[in-house]
């Protein structure tokens, strides 16, 4: 039974190795694959080709074909490249062929060849071009490094959420390095590369300068650098022939090998099998295959979960399968079933020959409200695919606004968009889509379709509140709302205007526009202001002093103080302020001159309509106890107890309060008589209580 | 360190650490070292989600407060800014961009809006070229925030001015701070309103439900109902001054995202031979919340009776710190010495309270305080309010302060229905001519948002609403209350009542009172799957969830709190509203001042 070992081959002193063929492959190409640009996905994914015509000097001008294989070999797609020249290819983690182009244009398309999308590297990648190019993948997804015709490197780790970011400068750099990769370390993209003996890590914002930790000495160049599927580890292949394998962040080295052979090799990469504890790297020359490892620990990768799976079902149109493997596995809707169930949506929908009601009636049977399923996904790839009244109908089946509302704008929909971003409430949306309409529609219109949606017009008068004001008053001119466009003039009248005359004017506007509002009130006190304002103009003129937007109160209380008594009356008069209120502001502004005299006088000059306690009142806040007597005595009898106890007369108001017999006076005094000689007006309230009781 | 939040009926920490969650993830997205250029609005709110240290530790090293031109210059990977979704904010960021220094280190920024990402905003930086310079730009939904165990909110500045005057961008705020709430709490099976923007939000949150049909809510439902209240279903209640300790601490110097400033003279420390020389001048910071013992007993108490539970707490203390004479063998000396610090903590809380109370006692027993307050209860019982008030008046004519007067002029027009027209022209015109013709916005602003307005009709309604609701109650007893009235000393808060009558017996009995209310009042129901529903046992109460539209003061919050500990109550309530406010709070966010 020698059969068992005989195919097997020792590998150095402890392994052995065999070779067998596993399958064969179904194509049947017309091309050498060395003269192909070749791209194979990760778990047995598709396989891409395209003979790549650019590299030979003279350009072919037939156009190449690009062509999809799965990995048995089965043809997927064809078709003709007719883009620009393509420097690299490669496969995204959801199985998206990304085709980048010398321009920095990078062309994605499905597994069975269907144009996805297309993105740019940037401005400065399409200047210097694209030299060298890798497609790599980290935990975000997938991500592009380009080499620029500069020696400068730009990457995007994440091509689905493209951000591009320019990598710092390597000092000293001539030429293309002599072999680069990406790495992927603590979340962050990075490109370790080699420039004749040194190799340099490049991260966001900085180039530094790295040495494998034990590398043999004697190294003038790296010929090739392969980084492990996890980013884990690193191997590099220098012109002594020596092997270094190690962690990608060089600190540690794992194992080896001198091979000495000093030629290039042609690939290397690094080949583990899943649950082996053996890791190793495979070095291709044109006619030699090594195979170079150690056994360490264990190492086991579970990449390929059951989503990805599923994935792969459906991007090869599998969904009954699919469907059946979530049932079985019991997975919940959201991640299972719905999913499927969108995908077949989608491609449901690139049925170009079924009519948009038929489409949508199916997926609706299907869908139903299933839990998880976007219609505004499907919706957009209807859109996509120049279904725009299927996208619209699919889009009635979905729930959440904020979903509906941007693919309704990119559809021109826009006043559709409106009134769903309306339903929802989110006023964000609203503005969004009112942003979009102001900018689609011409003024009229745009005003025409605010008014029938009162919410987005009063969003949108918030908006111009404080972004366009002129925009403001027309908005309220449309509606013939007076009443605001007067409060509208009376902001204007502070805000622009500097000179009197001007806000004189803006002032008569408002006036104007309160009368047709039928605010009379509001009408006449902006009258009184505009008067006021030319008043207060005058007198600055004459007396000198600050008088403008003083308020009418302050302006006459500013008259007293400076001895204008005159001017004073007058305007009081001419302002017909009541005569109460003037009493308080006389009586408060000669009190701050200390005008005792003239305060008597004009105590005296009729009956004060306030009563004299305020007139107490306000001599005891300044101290002046003689004066604030000379008024307790006019105090009317109500007050008459507060007042006298105010001037320190204890005495004097226990006999009023005894007078008037009221328990409330009684005990107000009881509780002045704080001071020793009061012993004996407590003593007599005492007995003029005991007294009331009696009776 | 956030303790107080969990004793309540509902465990408002699960909130709290869900929002800490979510701010770590973000901060950890942006890899390195940081800098957080804050709005300034946004610092008070967050304060109380994450300390500094949070912030330390996830490499944040420089702190800046958003402003024009270039950004002080700070050695980090990252400048994060964190910002509520304003253009105006825009353009000072896109500022702060622009003018980077070219020469320096490449910085990534970053943003975070709070509580919502916006569209609008987003397209204001791309028109000024910077959109592409953010590496993420993020939603923090800090939507609803826990002040305490049983209150959230949103603090949200213009909530009630937005509500009633501009547009509704802080009630979808509000639906989507209610479905955060029902992720984490459970689905709430019974929704209750009353107001036009409670049925906008109960609408909002049942369209928002039906977006999310795929994740079915498999927590078992905390809250049983839930109360959406219009603050202007109730525009009397913040007008009156509240008269609770917390309510009085906030009417005269404001409370902010849980923190008072005070006089700082009455917290020096009395030390023997300092002849009180160096006062301090800047203000005594103190934190307001039930994670204070004594805070929390005194809080909610009608003022009158905080004095005599003060006096007895020192009592406690000193009978506590006396118990050192009898500690005589090593045993009990160290039970003394293992109870000082809390004792210390006791008494130390204890002469805060007592030094705020005293500064409390100097406002509501002066003069002015007295007659202010006689008025406004005149009001709310129905006392003269359909003719001009010579106290107002008087306040006018010495130029009180505009908030007070205008406080007191809404305070009678809404207790009398609205004002006769002479009446309220009269006001007016003392008003604009004593504080300036500029206010005539103010007013304006007052009386779109209803609360000043020219009788119409001729009806005053208020005299029936009082009557069945019974806002107004003589017997009122401040020291053991038997009813909400003592947080006003008399008046019971109408919203209060509302929420009182609605758990028992029904707003059946009182559709007629709720019709001359503004807005529609509504019931919905979320079903909930039969594993979900709830069997209440005997004598256990309902949890009801009451959401003030437009804000709530601590003097209804304290109604609340009296109601939640009746033992016959039957239920407890959870707060939450858009803003924690106060009547002159409220006022000024309604005035304008165009100069």
């Amino acid at each position: 039974m020698d059969c068992y070992t005989a195919n097997w081959n020792p590998l150095g002193d402890s392994a052995f190795y065999r070779k067998y063929e596993l399958y064969s492959m179904d194509w049947d190409l017309k091309e050498e694959l060395r003269d192909c640009l070749v791209a194979a996905a990760p778990y047995g994914g598709p396989i891409a080709l395209l003979r790549n015509p650019w590299r030979k000097e003279k350009a072919a001008s037939v156009r190449p074909v690009l062509e999809i294989y799965s990995a048995s070999g089965l043809p997927l797609a064809s078709l003709l490249w007719k883009s620009g020249p393509v420097v690299s290819l490669g496969w995204s983690a959801e199985e998206e062929l990304l085709c980048v182009q010398e321009d920095g244009g990078v062309l994605v398309y499905g597994l069975h060849g269907d144009f996805r999308r297309h993105f740019s590297m940037g401005n400065e990648v399409l200047q210097n071009r694209v030299l060298d190019a890798r497609i790599f993948h980290t935990e975000f997804g997938s991500g592009v490094a380009i080499l620029t015709g500069a020696h400068r490197f730009t990457l995007s780790a994440n091509v689905s959420d493209l951000k591009l970011r320019r990598m710092p400068e390597v000092p000293g750099l001539q030429g293309a390095p002599s072999c680069w990769t990406a790495l992927c370390q603590d979340r962050v993209a990075h490109i370790l590369l080699a420039v004749g003996p040194d190799l340099y890590l490049l991260d966001q914002s900085a180039c530094s300068a790295v040495t494998p930790s034990g590398l043999a000495p004697g190294v003038s160049s790296f010929l090739q650098m392969a980084v492990s599927f996890t980013y884990r580890h690193l191997a590099l292949f220098t012109d002594t022939g020596y092997i270094w394998m190690g962690t990608a962040s060089l600190k540690e080295k794992l194992c080896e090998f001198n091979c000495n052979i000093r030629a290039p090799p042609k690939q290397m990469v690094w080949c583990s099998r899943p649950r082996s504890k053996e890791r190793a790297v495979v070095v291709a020359w044109e006619r030699r295959l090594m195979v170079v490892g150690d056994a360490p620990e264990s190492i086991q990768y579970k990449q390929l979960t059951i989503q990805v799976l599923l994935d792969r079902l459906v991007l090869r149109r599998l969904y009954p399968l699919a469907i059946q493997i979530c049932e079985y596995l019991r997975l919940p809707e959201v991640q299972g079933v719905s999913r499927i169930l969108a995908h077949w949506a989608c491609y449901k929908v690139q049925q170009k020959d079924v009519s948009d009601e038929d489409v949508a009636r199916a997926i609706n049977q299907k869908l139903g409200d299933t839990p998880g399923v976007s219609y505004s996904d499907i919706a957009a790839r209807a859109y996509g695919c120049g279904r725009t009244e299927l996208a619209i109908k699919l889009l009635e089946y979905e729930p959440r606004s904020g979903e509906q509302v941007p693919l309704l704008l990119k559809m021109k929909r826009s006043k559709l968009a409106l009134s769903k971003a309306i339903e929802s409430g989110d006023t964000d949306l609203v503005f969004t889509v009112l942003l979009h309409l102001k900018n689609e529609l011409n003024r009229g219109d745009f005003f025409m379709t605010l008014r029938n949606q009162p919410m987005a017009l009063s969003l949108y008068r918030q908006f111009c509140k404080h972004q366009e004001l002129e925009t403001l008053k027309d908005l309220y001119n449309q509606d013939d709302n007076h009443q605001e466009l007067g409060s509208f003039h009376i902001r204007a009248s502070y805000a622009a205007e500097e000179r009197i005359e001007g806000r004189v004017a803006a002032l008569q506007t408002a006036a104007d526009a309160f009368y047709k509002a039928k605010n009379e009130f509001a009408a006449k006190a902006t009258e009184d202001q505009m008067r006021l304002l030319r008043l207060q103009r005058r007198l600055e003129d004459e007396l000198g002093g600050r008088f403008l937007d003083l308020s009418l109160h302050d302006t006459v209380t500013t008259l007293i103080l400076g001895g204008h008594n005159k001017r004073a009356e007058q305007l009081a008069r001419d302002f017909r302020i009541p005569d109460k209120r003037l009493w308080w502001l006389k009586l408060t502004a000669l009190a701050d001159l200390e005008d005792w005299e003239e305060l008597e006088k004009f105590s005296k000059s009729k009956k004060s309509p306030i009563g004299y306690l305020p007139f107490v009142e306000i001599c005891m806040k300044q101290h002046n106890k003689y004066e604030a007597k000379k008024y307790a005595s006019r105090v009317g009898p109500e007050q008459k107890v507060k007042a006298l106890l105010l001037v320190g007369d204890v005495a004097q108001a226990a006999d009023v309060a005894i007078e008037h017999r009221n328990e409330a006076e009684l005990s107000l005094v009881l509780s002045h008589c704080t001071g020793a000689t009061d012993g004996a007006t407590a003593d007599k309230i005492q007995r003029a209580r005991a007294q009331a009781q009696k009776k | 360190m956030a303790a107080h939040l969990s004793y309540g009926r509902v465990n408002l920490n699960v909130l709290r650490e869900a929002v800490r969650r979510e701010l770590r993830e973000f901060l950890d997205k942006c890899a390195g070292s940081k800098a957080i250029v804050w709005d300034e609005y946004l610092t008070g709110p967050f304060g109380l989600i994450a300390q500094y240290s949070l912030l330390k530790e996830h490499e944040v090293e420089k702190m800046f407060t958003l402003k024009g031109s270039r950004l002080p210059a700070a050695d980090v990977k990252n400048i994060i800014f964190f910002v509520r979704p304003r253009l105006e904010l825009m353009d000072i960021i896109a500022e702060n961009v622009l003018s980077e220094d070219k020469r320096g280190p490449a910085r990534d920024f970053h943003i975070l809006f709070v509580p919502r990402r916006s569209l609008l905003c987003e397209q204001r930086l791309k028109d000024l070229g910077v959109l592409g310079s953010f590496i993420h730009r993020e939603e923090y939904s800090l939507d609803l925030i826990p002040f305490d165990g049983d209150l959230l909110s949103m603090e949200s500045e213009g909530a009630f001015k937005e509500c009633y005057l501009e547009d509704q961008t802080s009630l979808y705020h509000a639906a989507k701070g209610l479905m955060t709430l029902q992720a984490l709490y459970g689905t709430i099976p019974q929704i209750f309103g009353k107001g036009e923007c409670a049925r906008q939000v109960a609408n909002m949150m049942i369209r928002m439900k039906r977006e999310f049909t795929g994740s079915q809510n498999s927590i078992f439902p905390v809250f049983d109902n839930l109360l959406l209240l219009d603050r202007n279903v109730d525009l009397l209640t913040p007008l009156a001054t509240q008269l609770t300790y917390e309510g009085l601490i906030d009417e005269i110097y404001g409370i902010q995202n849980s923190y008072v400033k005070l006089p700082p003279e009455k917290f020096v420390p009395k030390k023997q031979g300092d002849g009180g020389k160096d006062l301090p001048t800047e203000a005594k910071k103190l934190q307001l919340n039930s994670a204070e013992e004594l805070y929390a007993e005194i809080r909610d108490k009608n003022f009158n009776a905080v004095g005599s539970v003060l006096s007895k707490k020192a009592k406690v203390i000193s009978a506590a710190f006396e118990e050192r004479h009898n500690a005589k063998t090593v045993g009990e000396i160290k039970q003394f010495v293992s109870q000082l610090p809390h004792m210390q903590a006791a008494r130390g809380s204890l002469a805060n309270h007592t030094s705020i109370a005293e500064l409390i006692k100097d406002v509501t027993t002066s003069e002015d305080f007295f007659d202010k307050l006689t008025v406004e209860q005149e009001f709310m019982s129905g006392i003269d309010t359909d003719k001009v008030n010579s106290y107002i008046e008087d306040c006018i004519a010495q130029k009180h302060p505009l908030i007070k007067v205008l406080r007191l002029v809404c305070l009678q027009s809404v207790c009398n229905s609205g004002l006769k027209q002479k009446v309220l022209d009269y006001y007016k015109r003392e008003i604009l001519q004593t504080y300036g013709y500029e206010h005539i916005l103010t007013l304006y602003n007052l009386e779109k948002a209803g609360l000043l307005k020219p009788q119409t009709g001729g009806r005053n309604n208020y005299p029936t609403i009082r009557k069945t609701l019974r806002l107004w109650m003589d017997d009122v007893n401040e020291q053991n209350p038997t009813d909400i009235s003592y947080v006003y000393s008399g008046y019971a808060p109408l919203s209060v009542r509302l929420a009182q009558l609605l758990s028992r017996p029904g707003w059946r009995s009182i559709e007629e009172v709720l019709r001359m209310l503004p807005g529609p009042h509504f019931e919905e129901r979320q079903p909930l799957p039969t594993g979900l529903q709830k069997k209440r046992q005997p004598g256990e109460n309902r949890v009801t969830l009451i959401f003030f539209l437009g804000g709530v003061t601590f003097a209804e919050i304290a109604a609340l709190r009296f109601l939640s500990q009746l033992e016959d109550g039957g239920t407890e309530y959870v707060i939450a509203t858009t803003k924690l406010m106060n009547g002159a709070s409220w006022i000024e966010s309604l005035m304008e001042k165009p100069f």
